[in-house]
């Protein structure tokens, strides 16, 4: 079963006790300085925005069909079954590519570093796999950060927006987004207030690649057969044409041998 | 072949300051890092080293593919004799994109990764196993040039039983990396802005290679008739035109149809700085060369031919730093111009890629010319390459 977060900022009080959870568990630095940026960076995988006395956490959504582990091609970023999009940084080369289509502009770099990486949150890889919540979860005092399925998190949500229909916007932030997200987002303010995009594809982006990438195998064959189909004709017109010319040439001396000196 | 004397002129001058100041910048990128050589950010992760010396570097070598598949594939023989320059050129910028690339990549240490680490569904996988491959294509359909000069016989003969295996290998890896270029970016549809993503992003990036590859021979062929001293091939480059002509406005419509049924041509007339770079761009890539070659003056001239082939170049070239930078600069929220270090790092190649190029010329029979006077270079006599020429279509 695959897990996933639910995050309910209409239940959040913005203590930000999830962002040094999160810097503990992922060896990171933590200080009045670090918690008060308010983007994800390299030493920061989450960040808790305030608009007002509203809040949002920013944190990576952990797709179901990720665009970072698709274009990956070493296959350093992996969706494991359990929901988290793992990075392993000695398969990575440094491309970048995944910084590039992430859709959520998620995955950082560490651009001063002589030997970089990418990071991002990995929501708690090795945790989930032992069967823990992620940091980030348990410590949320209000249980605006809850963790377990994704399938029975999203039926929760379902049932929080249809109980409250005055406090919640009628939208999962996640459940349909580039195909679907191991993270759900639930809002009483527009999302798009806290940069995230309103106007994403329900198309799981992989697919865009995918189906130009997945007709190569055919096309190798095809393409490779007609080049040589056209060598062939146009070689053979040569050899045609070369063969016609020395028998004109005979017919030419033969009747010029016949007509003799005109 | 004797050596020239050493002149020292202002080319070499401005050729010596590039390459001290890229010797400077590498020492930058490789001791400090990405982010004190680069204006490169986490919102902005590609800027010029992969706009410009991968993806121009990668459509600048197009002319080699181009070239091997009309002559030896369509046999149109009497484009022979620009064979050997527009190798050299093709396998140069391979070279030098390999080069460059090392520049950008993070760990570039690990670049052999995607030999054993296989990600199929992965463009970039694609892309680096076919430029990996078109690189040692290339190397090996340049062989000959050496083993000749070298009078390897043997390895001559093997190379060149084996040429037309090589030649459409090389045209299929090219086809699928060049188009891959544009693939890379249609996994970014809320990203790269209606002007330039399109589903077609492959098909344009095709055809525009093959239209770069005619201009660059028609530049190349001009440069060295200035340098070398060589007499201009204008029958040739003429034919280089007229088959111009023709991908330019396949790739002129295919554009404007796509806009049309995207339904965003509307937004060629919104004033804006997305629509400044477009316009330049499609002005300089399409139209202008298009309208200048209606004219039989600039189809005949030498002069004529070499402003329609550098002004096609800086169109295409437009257009992938269009696609690049320009086109993700909304989406993103930032804007990017490159720093110094990558200014110079990239001029060093630009300046690398003439330097080695006159070097090799110099040094290795690239031009048949000097060859010219001996008897049967090719087995093929004229008649029958007047048999064969008819057989392109856009002849």
């Amino acid at each position: 079963m695959s897990k996933g977060i639910l995050y309910d900022a209409t239940m959040c009080i913005g203590c930000k006790q999830c962002e040094q959870a999160c810097a503990t568990e992922n060896g990171l630095p933590y200080d009045d300085k670090i918690a008060a940026q308010d983007v994800t960076s390299a030493h920061k995988y989450t960040t808790v925005l305030t608009k007002d006395d509203k809040f949002m956490r920013k944190l990576c959504m952990n797709c179901d069909d990720p665009a970072c582990a698709s274009v990956c091609p070493v296959g350093a970023l992996k969706k494991t079954a359990l929901g988290p999009v793992t990075y392993d940084k000695h398969k990575c080369m440094g491309c970048r590519y995944c910084m590039a289509a992430c859709p959520f502009g998620v995955p950082k770099y560490e651009w001063d570093r002589a030997v970089p990486g990418v990071r991002k949150c990995i929501m708690c890889s090795p945790r989930v796999a032992a069967g823990k919540p992620t940091a980030c979860a348990e410590i949320c005092p209000t249980g605006a950060t809850k963790f377990g399925d994704r399938d029975e998190l999203l039926k929760e949500a379902r049932k929080r927006i249809e109980d409250n229909p005055g406090t919640y916007l009628p939208h999962i932030y996640g459940e349909t987004e580039v195909g679907g997200t191991s993270v759900l987002l639930l809002s009483s303010l527009d999302f798009q207030k806290f940069g995230y995009r309103n106007d994403l594809t329900e198309r799981a982006l992989p697919l865009y690649t995918y189906q130009v990438l997945s007709r190569i195998p055919d096309f190798v064959p095809i393409f490779g057969v007609l080049l040589g189909g056209v060598y062939w004709i146009t070689h053979r017109r040569e050899d045609v044409a070369e063969a016609e010319g020395q028998e004109k040439d005979k017919d030419r001396h033969s009747t010029q041998d016949q007509g003799g000196a005109r | 072949m004797t050596l020239p004397k050493f002149r020292f002129t202002f080319w070499k001058a401005v050729f010596l300051v590039i390459m001290a100041a890229g010797v400077y910048a590498t020492y930058v990128r490789f001791a400090k890092g990405l982010g004190a050589s680069t204006n490169l950010s986490d919102q902005f992760p590609w800027g010029l080293w992969i706009g410009f010396d991968v993806m121009c570097g990668v459509m600048l070598a197009a002319g080699g593919f181009t070239l091997t598949a009309a002559v030896e594939i369509f046999n149109i023989k009497r484009w022979h004799s620009i064979m050997r320059p527009t190798i050299l050129t093709a396998f140069m910028g391979y070279l030098l994109v390999c080069a460059a690339l090392m520049y950008d990549l993070g760990l570039p240490w690990n670049i052999w990764h995607p030999l054993i680490m296989r990600n199929p569904h992965s463009v970039m996988f694609e892309v680096a196993y076919c430029v990996m491959l078109y690189t040692t294509v290339l190397a090996l359909e340049f062989s000959p040039i050496l083993f000749e000069h070298l009078g390897w016989k043997r390895a001559l003969k093997a190379v060149r039983s084996i040429m037309i295996v090589l030649v459409i290998l090389g045209v299929l890896l090219s086809t699928l990396h060049q188009s891959s270029l544009g693939t890379l970016y249609l996994i970014m549809p809320n990203k790269l802005h209606a002007f330039w993503y399109s589903p077609l992003l492959p098909v344009f990036f095709f055809i525009s290679a093959i239209a770069v590859g005619l201009a660059m021979i028609i530049f190349e062929s001009s440069m060295s008739s200035k340098y070398f001293g060589r007499e201009l091939e204008l029958p040739i480059l003429r034919d280089m035109g007229r088959v111009l002509v023709v991908v330019l406005a396949i790739y002129g419509i295919l554009r404007f149809e796509d806009l049309l049924h995207r339904g965003v041509l509307h937004l060629v007339f919104v004033p804006g700085y997305e629509q400044g770079l477009f316009l330049v761009e499609i002005f300089l890539s399409v139209l202008i060369p298009l309208a200048l070659l209606m004219f039989p003056k600039v189809l005949n001239s030498a002069h004529g031919l070499y402003l329609v082939a550098v002004l096609t170049l800086l169109g295409f070239v437009t257009n992938r730093l269009n696609i690049a930078i320009t086109g993700v600069e909304n989406a993103v929220g930032a804007r990017y111009t490159p720093k110094w270090t990558e200014v110079v790092i990239t001029a060093m190649f630009v300046a690398l890629g003439f330097a080695i190029f006159g070097f090799v010329a110099r040094f290795l029979p690239i031009f048949p010319e000097e060859k010219a006077h001996l008897p049967a270079i090719r087995k093929v006599t004229g008649v029958r390459a007047e048999v064969a020429v008819p057989v392109h279509a856009g002849d």
